[in-house]
């Protein structure tokens, strides 16, 4: 039998590929199963990275939906609250390109806010409190309600609902805590008088 | 009058990009001069040329990038590339040859990869690699030194160099080229280091007739440099220690099988020139101090590897841009011990 | 003598120390005005307990502390509280804060105050309490409150108390000058200190830049026990971990306090202030500040009161407002550019700097970074400042925490020496706070996705209790038909057997929903649909799965009555539950998204989600369709904006006037359209 192989060197290279074939076949069937991961992991490293203002805007209802889109497939880029900075952070995880924010109604990238109740005006229909993603509403039907500040993410989705149009979202103001120095912009200064430059050569 | 509002610190050293260059000019200075006693006029031809066709290359693609023109001509950095360069080649090589290997360097080994600052090689040394294995007749025809060829009492002038270098005498330069010291040596194959000393004329006190001068200047110059803390001295140091390292370790007395002796090597060809003015090229080389010194042994290293063992008698350039790409891996393992931090970075 | 160690990096600026040394200290005197910022250290702002129009006498506390990290504020003068509100700060960003501002009158009458001069009967939380109640905050630079620092754990004994006289900053000189002239007052504070910390050692670290001082300070302390110590001078050798390396030879590892291994810092002014307040009773309402710089013409040190504006000191030292080019307080490496003269000497203010251009001129245009190293070699941390450079320019935060940005002391060395002119501070000091915001977002959106799950689950919850409670009334009403319409006895259970088995075929057969034969079925699917008000033939996967469910969930009970009553269709009705979970799997598979969507959907009818899932679907691009009504409020609106946008597209003659036309009678066909609708759904 050996023999017969060994003169047939076809049949010898046919057998030593098949066999190749088996053992790292047999291989990798182990490692699937023994190495396993448990969930779909990119999913949550990916929601890891969204903001969790579960505001919808991406077109999905809450963060972890939109998640599981972007594991499908769907661009990075529909994430108005996380802004630029967590486009680049999907990016870099998912390595692919970087996108410019993809917004609806030119929504762009807006500063933080937090929703505020004008309390005199609220007639306590309870809808905001109902379409709060975060519970962040506090009160009672018929009772004036108020938005807890701490909790509240700025979605904005208690906006629409709200029948007398009494919810505003308010931007944070930035305090000496929150006052910071801005990355120096003297280098687009030079480059600013370049082009000036460029279009009188 | 309204008070500026800037991030501290409000007080500046003196120092600037401009002034470091400048000061490198300087220090190149010595070595030059006893190159061009050596060597004749060639090389202060060969430096102008390069200058004008480096600034004009420069000006070209700083205009098509759209930046300020002035500003970035003023930092000096390319003219400290064109005159590296221009030492580098030797001193009757046509214009043309200068011209390609300057552009080269300067357009492609320094802009296209972002300008000052950015490029991951040396620009002189991608120019002159290029050029070695582009013109290697070019490239390898060195003059002979002064007073080592018996009819020839002195170097060319000016004038002739200028008719060398750009062509009106036609192969004018073979009559008095001659081997370079290190050449000699890797293509002996019979004679002992001490015979070949009294057979070849290209061999002075300790290495090549000439050369060991030049280098003597150029360490002067970087001496100077040192000084004047424009760079530290872990890198060049350490090349040097390197390569002293490599030669006393194959050296074995002066064998015909020798590489030559540790003061040969350090003497020879551009070894001072490459280890105080090129391999101290902040640009292109590691970062930190240990980085830096192990930038410099590797370059050390490599070129006695190829000075022994490769195809070309000398090889800064090589040498250069073989650590520069592994500049980076260098800066990985090196990054030093922040302050209360463990070691091992943590 | 002692051997002192080195420090990596640092720099040797110009020192410019001998223009404000030649003359004595000199009092500023009483101002007009006097503005005391409530946060003039670091942590929580200190509590007013004055109003306006209350008079004030010298000494007396105006603000109080407010929690452990916190000390009160002092008037420095006699007079009145004219103003409690918002006025600019000593601070960087140029911002206002609440202060209490009062106006002197002059008699500088001195509150009630008594000393201790036997401090040394007193215990450590007394002396503590005096300090905090005297308001006393490091006056080296940061401000933290010194009885907070005077207090370390009973656990981390100290071995060495240092006190910091280096002064490294170019252009300062009020330590200087405070050995000069004070030095029985600065070891009197020591030997207070050294009583509360009980350190076996005390050593003044002093820079040999100071030889005057260094002189008065060792014939003062001759004798003492306290150790005078000297070391070369070197930018930024102050710095407190700094100064304790070079000291102790000891590094202050990563994330640690000084007191972790032994160590208190503490300024010189400080254990000054420490003495008068123990020894005199007198609160912290004074410091020296040297003014300085070309664009003042009598440069020199004051004692000034706090909360004198700056305006007072210079007008005092006949500043040159016409060549000044910058103001700032502290030194020309640290110290943070103001643009308002009339803001308050704090207890930090060491400093007033006011350069001309040619000695601190504008910073040059930033050039490329050509690595050169020199940065790497000045800082004082061992960081690759170039490094960090780069990463803060491509904003990679992870690369930044990497390379220990957060080591960074931004001490100025690395801008210092940077021949590209690079303002590298600047730039760690924005990505320093971009990765603070990034690691509060992060807790942030931690937080809100819990809060997110907790409030799925609720709802969950909830849908499920209705759900159960719906099955309980479902269940009673069927049971009630069932008897009425059967015969008491043996039948009726039977009867009522082979109507359950009956029914559960059907229900397993009912896969698309078709409308069942069986009348307790249509009963319940009828109930069904009137509950999610949908018709049955357009269910969405989600309200199938649901249903599904809701089935499976009565065979299975169906199945557990049954073995219960013995019943010999048990085959029956497992048979049915099989194929039930089997549609189950079916139906979930053909759901699409996650259990989250799947309760939002299945709660979609209930009113509490009606909203969410309202303004998700139409941020989702109006899958929920509006009622008519609705659709042609928005219509309207959007016409309006058309033709309003078409308005000024005439009046400014733009070139897609066209366009705009053509969206306004788009706009009005559609309007049209939609309230012909209306009509017609009214009418049927």
């Amino acid at each position: 039998m050996l023999e017969f192989i060994s003169q047939q060197p076809l049949l010898a290279a046919l057998i030593v590929l098949v066999g190749l074939g088996l053992v790292f076949g047999a291989v990798l069937g182990f490692a699937s199963v023994k190495f396993a991961t448990e969930g779909d992991p990119i999913t949550d490293q990916i929601n890891a990275l969204l903001p969790q203002t579960q505001c919808g805007q991406c077109g999905h209802p809450g963060c972890r939906p939109y998640a599981e889109a972007i594991t499908n497939g769907e661009a990075i880029n529909r994430c108005p609250p996380g802004g630029e900075s967590t486009i680049a952070e999907l990016a870099n995880l998912l390595d692919v390109e970087i996108l410019p924010l993809d917004a609806e109604e030119g929504a762009g990238e807006k500063p933080k806010s937090v929703a505020y109740i004008r309390e005199d005006e609220c007639i306590g229909c309870t809808k905001c409190i109902q379409a709060c993603p975060m519970d962040a509403i506090l009160g009672a039907a018929k009772h004036m309600h108020t938005v807890i500040v701490d909790e509240c993410t700025g979605c904005d989705l208690c906006v629409e609902p709200c029948p007398v149009d009494c919810i505003d979202m308010i931007a944070l103001p930035t305090t000496l805590q929150t006052w910071a120095w801005e990355l120096p912009s003297d280098k687009s200064h030079i480059i600013a008088t370049d082009v000036s430059h460029g279009e009188a050569a | 009058m309204a008070f500026l509002r800037v991030t501290s610190p409000h007080a500046h050293s003196p120092t600037d990009t401009a002034s470091v260059m400048r000061l490198v000019l300087y220090a190149s200075i010595p070595g030059v001069l006893c190159l061009s006693y050596f060597f004749g006029a060639g090389i202060f031809v060969n430096i102008i040329w390069a200058c004008l066709v480096a600034l004009g290359c420069e000006a070209l693609v700083l205009r098509l990038r759209g930046r300020q023109i002035g500003l970035y001509l003023k930092d000096y950095s390319a003219i400290v590339t064109a005159v590296l360069l221009a030492i580098a080649i030797p001193p009757y090589a046509p214009w043309w040859v200068l011209t390609i290997g300057v552009a080269f360097a300067i357009i492609i080994g320094k802009n296209l990869y972002g300008g000052l600052g950015s490029n991951p090689f040396n620009p002189a040394m991608v120019g002159y690699v290029v050029l070695l294995i582009s013109f290697p007749i070019q490239m390898t025809s060195w003059g002979a030194p002064i007073n080592t060829i018996a009819d020839q009492a002195a170097v060319p002038g000016v004038l002739d160099a200028l008719r060398l270098n750009f062509g009106f005498m036609k192969e004018g330069v073979d009559a008095f080229t001659m081997a370079t010291p290190l050449d000699v040596l890797k293509q002996n194959k019979a004679l002992e280091v001490s015979e070949l000393w009294q057979q070849k004329p290209q061999f002075g006190l300790f290495a090549g007739r000439g050369w060991e001068y030049a280098n003597l200047w150029f360490a002067v110059g970087g001496c100077y440099l040192l000084y004047r803390r424009i760079f530290t001295w872990h890198a060049p140091i350490s090349m040097l220690l390197a390569l002293g390292f490599w030669a006393a370790l194959f050296y074995d007395g002066g064998s015909s099988a020798s590489g030559g002796s540790p003061m040969f090597h350090w003497f020879s060809g551009a070894t001072m020139l490459g280890a105080f003015f090129i391999v101290t090229d902040p640009v292109t080389s590691a970062v930190s101090t240990r980085g830096r010194m192990v930038y410099g042994a590797l370059i050390g290293t490599l070129l006695y590897i190829i000075r022994c063992w490769g195809n070309y008698p000398d090889a800064i350039a090589f040498s250069v841009l073989l650590a520069n790409f592994a500049a980076p891996f260098i800066d990985h393992y090196t990054q030093p011990r922040t302050y209360g931090h463990k070691k091992g970075g943590q | 003598m002692r051997a002192v160690f080195n420090i990596p990096g640092g720099i040797h600026p110009p020192e410019n120390k001998v223009q404000s040394t030649a003359t004595a200290i000199r009092s500023a005197g009483i101002p007009e005005l006097l503005v005391f910022p409530l946060s003039q250290h670091i942590g929580a702002p200190a509590k007013p307990i004055v109003e306006v129009g209350n008079k004030v006498l010298k000494g007396q506390m105006i603000a109080e502390a407010n929690g452990f990290v916190s000390v009160p504020v002092h008037a420095s003068t006699s007079g009145e509280v004219v103003a409690i509100g918002g006025h600019v700060l000593p601070h960087p960003s140029g911002m206002s804060g609440p202060c209490i501002s009062i106006k002197a009158d002059g008699k500088d009458q001195w509150i009630e105050h008594k000393g201790v001069p036997d401090y040394e009967a007193l215990d450590r939380p007394a002396l503590l309490d005096i300090i905090r109640n005297a308001g006393i905050a490091g006056m080296g630079g940061a401000g933290f409150p010194s009885a907070v620092k005077l207090n370390p754990r009973p656990d981390q004994p100290i071995k060495t108390l240092i006190i910091n006289g280096t002064e490294c900053e170019p252009y300062i000189t009020a330590d200087d000058m405070l050995m000069r002239e004070r030095a029985e007052q600065i070891l009197e504070g020591v030997k207070v200190l050294r009583h509360i910390l009980t350190p076996t050692e005390t050593v003044i670290g002093i820079e040999d830049n100071k030889a005057e001082a260094l002189a008065i300070m060792r014939n003062a302390a001759k004798g003492t026990g306290i150790e005078i110590v000297d070391f070369p001078t070197k930018y930024p050798s102050g710095g407190e971990k700094q100064l304790i390396t070079i000291i102790t030879g000891k590094e202050v590892p990563k994330g640690k306090l000084p007191a972790d291994i032994g160590v208190v810092v503490q300024n010189l002014g400080t254990a000054t202030a420490i003495y008068r307040a123990v020894v005199h009773g007198e609160p912290l309402i004074s410091r020296i500040t040297t003014v300085t710089g070309k664009a003042v013409e009598q440069q020199q040190n004051f004692e000034t009161l706090l909360g004198s504006p700056i305006s007072h000191l210079l007008t005092l030292s006949k500043w040159r407002q016409d060549v000044a080019i910058r103001l700032v307080m502290g030194g020309p490496m640290m110290g943070f550019a103001l643009e308002d003269v009339s803001i308050p000497v704090v207890k930090t203010t060491n400093c007033i700097l006011v350069p001309n251009a040619e000695e601190l001129p504008e910073p040059a245009p930033e050039q490329a970074c050509i690595r050169c190293g020199m940065c790497a070699e000045a800082c004082p941390a061992s960081l690759l400042p170039q490094q960090l450079f780069w990463f803060s320019q491509g904003k990679e935060l992870e690369k930044l925490q990497q390379h220990n940005l957060a080591d960074c002391i931004e001490c100025g060395c690395c801008s210092y020496v940077c021949p590209s002119n690079i303002p590298l501070v600047q730039y760690y000091r924005a990505s320093k706070a971009a990765i603070r915001t990034h690691d509060q977002d992060l807790i942030k959106s931690d937080q809100s996705k819990a809060r997110f799950e907790a409030r799925q689950e609720r709802l969950e919850r909830e849908a499920e209790a209705k759900e159960a409670k719906r099955q309980a009334r479902a269940e009673a009403a069927k049971k009630a038909k069932a008897s009425a319409a059967t015969k008491p006895g043996e039948t009726t259970s039977t009867t009522d057997k082979d109507a359950i088995i009956q029914a559960a075929i059907a229900r397993t057969k009912a896969k698309k929903s078709e409308p069942s034969t069986d009348p307790v079925q249509a009963a319940i699917e009828r109930a069904q649909a009137k509950r999610s008000g949908a018709p049955t033939a357009e269910e969405t996967p989600e309200a199938k799965l649901v249903k599904i469910e809701g089935r499976l969930k009565k065979a299975q009970e169906k199945y557990q009555q049954a073995i219960e009553q013995g019943s010999d269709k048990l085959d029956a009705f497992s048979a049915g539950i099989t194929k039930l979970e089997q549609q189950l799997e079916l139906a979930k598979a053909a759901v699409p998204d996650t259990s989250e969507q799947q309760v939002e959907a299945s709660t979609n009818t209930d009113s509490a989600t009606d909203a969410i899932a309202r303004a998700q679907a139409q941020r989702a691009g109006g899958a929920a369709k509006d009622t008519p009504e609705q659709a042609i409020t928005k219509l309207k609106k959007r016409l309006g904006a058309a033709k309003d946008k078409l308005a000024t597209a005439e009046n400014e003659d733009n070139a897609n006037i066209e366009a705009f036309r053509a969206s306004v009678s788009t706009l009005q066909a559609k309007l049209q359209k939609a309230e012909q609708q209306l009509t017609n759904d009214n009418v049927s």
